[in-house]
Formats: structure tokens, sequence, C-alpha cells
């Protein structure tokens, strides 16, 4: 029982990551309707981003958490303004360059600079040690990120569904020329909502520092999950590619812990999953079918 | 108010508007009649700024508004009624109401919508895609009078709806041309245009065949009629 709760409490650790991950796809890709492959690498900057301010600078990982998503968001902007938007009237094919294109200057930027080898990052002095839970311990540290990660999720929510930007932001991701004609700038918001995806990236980033090994390819491992998690949760939906963060977050975790022996299926089972939703619900858990122009 | 002056359009290569030229003055009701494909619905989108291929005048209070995007038009008063209701999946039935911000002098408040469309004021948390047709049909009309939108522009209102809710979108038009709304509506159903407008376009094959007033719509109704293949 007691590992069992252990590897429940891991698996939603990795399902925050997915979740803030999955997140930011998702806002962008409704606004923008690009699929930015480009996400895992500003992951990548956004632990990076942290380990350089605190070796270089001495900042601590607390003003990190707030300056690297700050500063990642506005380079998102600026990346936005500069390339993505030419995205919108050409094929896919030219999303999916671009984007993995940025990804390997970025990874290879960072390359050159530090090496390919991990660096280390000090976990927060007041987050060091463990929580009693009574029948198990766990480290402090990933109780704080699973509360953040999910505080981080319900602000979002809230901000999309009790804000007048929010709203915005829906009737624009469902209906972008419709809304064009209420008077609404849809065009505006497109940048800043990109720089808000990238920014959720760049935190999710910080947050792994302490506990994942900073090197310059941790985003491409990570990344290929959190697609998964999106075509899961349903390309575009919001509540769906949170969900589906978390789920598969524990799905992965129970995997590893009891499929040990056939390690086949427990190093696939993300995939496994998402070819059965798929097959059973093709527009993901959550997302609905294009309506057809 | 509105002046369209040799206004062509198209879609890829085929032309489906020819040298359309038609004038609205303020506080009209005026409706283009035409068989489907005409290119009614595709005028009220030139008008709109939704469409790209088009050459042309548009002219707002004497103002060229050709080059304004659709947000920048909206803003000068134009108040869209999309033929498919325009209804939010995503949003609640008051946030579709309060999506478009206020554009005219005056504007519907929130309270007078629901004063006047109980039905709405029932639903307004649930989302808008699941009202009834004819629930998202006031919805859509609701929208833009709560826009204060100056000139509507109305793409077959009464479509599907049935006699009693015809009748209720007729009061509404009436009720905002008394208040000196301008409306430009499509519509097939000769019957209600000739109620609540004052002139008819006839449009043919993209090009503005006759402009026709209420007397001569009723004398020649069954040759109209024949002719939309109704």
């Amino acid at each position: 029982m007691t590992s069992f709760l252990q590897n429940t409490f891991n698996g939603l650790v990795s399902g925050a990551f997915y979740a803030l991950l999955a997140l930011g796809l998702a806002v962008i890709f409704g606004m923008l309707r690009v699929v930015n492959f480009a996400h895992g690498a500003f992951y990548m900057l956004g632990a990076f981003g942290a380990y350089v301010l605190l070796n270089e600078a001495g900042v601590p990982f607390w003003a990190a958490l707030v300056v690297v998503p700050v500063g990642l968001a506005l380079l998102g902007m600026a990346l936005e303004r500069a390339f993505i938007h030419r995205l919108t009237r050409l094929d896919p094919l030219y999303n999916f360059l671009l984007t993995f294109g940025l990804t390997l200057i970025l990874q290879d930027l960072v390359k050159l600079r530090y090496g390919v080898q991990s660096s280390p990052y000090e976990t927060p002095s007041a987050l060091s040690g463990s929580v009693d839970f009574g029948i198990f311990d766990f480290p402090t540290y990933r109780v704080f990120i699973l509360g953040f990660a999910v505080a981080v999720c319900l602000g979002v929510w809230w901000a999309l569904t009790r804000t007048r930007v929010g709203m915005v932001v829906r009737a624009s991701t469902e209906r972008p020329e419709l809304t064009r004609a209420f008077g609404v700038n849809v065009g505006r918001w497109v940048t800043p909502v990109f720089g808000f995806g990238i920014g959720l990236a760049g935190l999710a980033g910080v947050l792994a520092a302490p506990m994942r090994a900073v090197n310059p390819l941790m985003g491409a491992d990570l990344i290929i999950v959190v697609f998964a998690v999106v075509v899961i949760g349903g390309l575009g939906s919001i509540f769906g590619s949170v969900a589906a963060g978390f789920g598969i977050g524990l799905v992965q975790a129970w995997g590893e812990a009891y499929l040990s022996d056939y390690p086949i299926v427990s190093q696939t089972i993300v995939f496994i999953v998402m070819a059965v939703v798929l097959l059973w619900r093709p527009a993901g858990l959550f997302g609905r079918e294009e309506a057809p122009a | 108010m509105l002046r369209i002056e040799n206004l062509s359009a198209w879609y890829g290569e085929a032309q489906v508007l020819r040298e359309v030229g038609l004038e609205v003055q303020a506080g009209e009701v005026v409706t283009l009649v035409g068989r489907n494909g005409a290119g009614k619905s595709t005028l009220l989108r030139c008008v709109m700024g939704l469409h790209a291929g088009l050459r042309g005048t548009v002219e707002l209070d004497g103002r060229d508004v050709g080059r304004l995007p659709a947000h920048r038009r909206a803003r000068l008063g134009l108040g869209w009624v999309p033929d498919d209701r325009g209804s939010y999946a995503t949003l609640t039935v008051t946030e579709n109401l309060t999506l478009p911000p206020t554009v005219g002098p005056d504007p519907w408040s929130l309270e007078r919508v629901y004063e006047a469309f109980p039905a709405l004021y029932e639903r307004r948390d649930s989302a808008a895609t699941m009202l009834s047709g004819g629930e998202q049909q006031m919805l859509a009309l609701a929208r833009v009078l709560r826009m204060g939108a100056r000139l509507l522009l109305c793409d077959e209102p009464t479509e599907g709806l049935s006699p009693l809710l015809v009748q209720q979108v007729g009061d509404l038009l009436r009720e905002a041309k008394r208040h000196g709304v301008t409306v430009l509506l499509v519509e097939q159903n000769l019957h209600f245009a000739t109620g609540v407008a004052d002139r008819h376009y006839l449009l043919a094959e993209g090009r503005i065949a006759e402009a026709m007033d209420n007397s001569e719509v009723q004398s020649r109704e069954r040759e109209l009629l024949s002719y939309l293949g109704i």
C-alpha cells in the first residue's frame, strides 16, 4: 500500500510537468493553429536559465521562478513576431520544419556553451528534506512541485473561464473570423498567448532544475511524451491537456512499478494508451471534431 | 449610410459578384433577395470585411472602409448576424452577448436583452450551442442590439424558424428600425421581407437585376417566387 501511494505520488509529480507543458501547447495551438515542436527546447531553456542565473549571478531559485518564465515569454513573443506568425497561411509542414528547426538551434546554442553533460542544481534550502505523511515520506520539493503546478493550472483555468481576456481567447480559439466580425482584434492576442504558453514551458523548466538533470537534451526527451499527452487529451483542449497530463504521469508511474517484468510494455505504455484512445475517440478524450468549414 | 459601388468578388477563379452597386439610407430596412448561389451572402461578407477576393468600393457614412479589417468595421457600427447564427460552444449565453464591445450610441443593456428574451435569461449560464435553433437566432440578434450596432447585416435570420419565431424576428427588426437602426437583410421569405423592409434588391447571377419597392414585390409575388424556386 505504501509503495502504491508513493508510486501514485511520483506519477502525479511527473504528471505536473506534462500538464504544464501540454497546457502551454494547448493554448498556443488553440490561438495560432500552430503545433509548437520547440516547446521542449523552451522547457530546457527554463531549467538552464535557472542554472545560469544561480551559478553566474547568484540569483536564487525563488527569483528564477519569476524571472526566467517572464524572460522566456518575452523571447517567445519576439520569435512569434519574427517567425511563427508567418506560418498561418502556409502548409502545416512548414510549422513542423520551423519549430523543429528552432529546437535544434536552441539546443545546439546551449551545447556550444555548456556541453552535453548534466549540471546539478541544488534544491532550495526551504524545500529540502521530506514531508512525513504518516505511512510514507515524500521529498518536500516534490510536494511543492505538485502543489505549485496544480495552483498554476487552476489559475489558468480561472483566467480562461472567469475573465474577459479568457473569454476573448476562448472565442478567438473557437471561431477566429466570427470573433473579428464582432469587433474583437483577434490578432492582438496572438503574440501574448504564444508568449504565455512559452512562459509555462519555462516555468516547468525552472521547477525541473533541482529534480532532473539539467542538460541541453532534457526537453527533447520529455516532449515526445508531452505530445502523446496532448493528442490523448484532445489537441487544443485546455482541460483535456491538463487531465491527460496528470493521467499519463500516473499511468507511466504505475506501469514502471507494476509492469517492470515487461519492460517493452512499461516503456511504451503511453503510446499504447494513445493508440487505444485514438481508435476510440479520434479527436482525443476532450477534443471536438473540427466543424466543417 | 452604406454605399456599394462597382463591387466584384471572386472565390478563387469563380466570379460571384459582378459590378454590384447599391445604397442603403440611414434608418432603412433593405433586403437582398435572390436564388441560392446568387451572391447574397458574399455581398454581406464583403461589407463586413470577411471576404478577401474583391474589387470595388464599400462606403460607410461616406467613408471608404474597403481596406479596414473586419474588427475595425464592426467598431464603426456594423452588426453581424451570420447565417449559421454564430453561437459559440465554449461561451455561455451571457458571454455570447457580451463578447462584442459596444459600438453605437444606443446599445441595449444586458438587463434589457434578458427582459425581452426571458428564454435566454433562463439559459444564461449554458453553452450557447445548447439552445434551440430559434433561441440561437434570438441570441444572434440580441447580440448585435447589445452592441448598439447602427447597421445590421442579417443573413437569412428567419431560415428554419417556426412562423411564431419568424414573427418575433420581424417584431424585433421593426423595433430596431423605430430606434433608427439600419438593416441590410438577406431573405428568401418574400412575405416576411415586405413586412419589415422598405425596399428590395433582386440579385441574379452576381448582379443587381432589379430594385423594387414593397408594392412591386407584392404585385409580382407569384412571378418572383417561381423565379426564386420556392
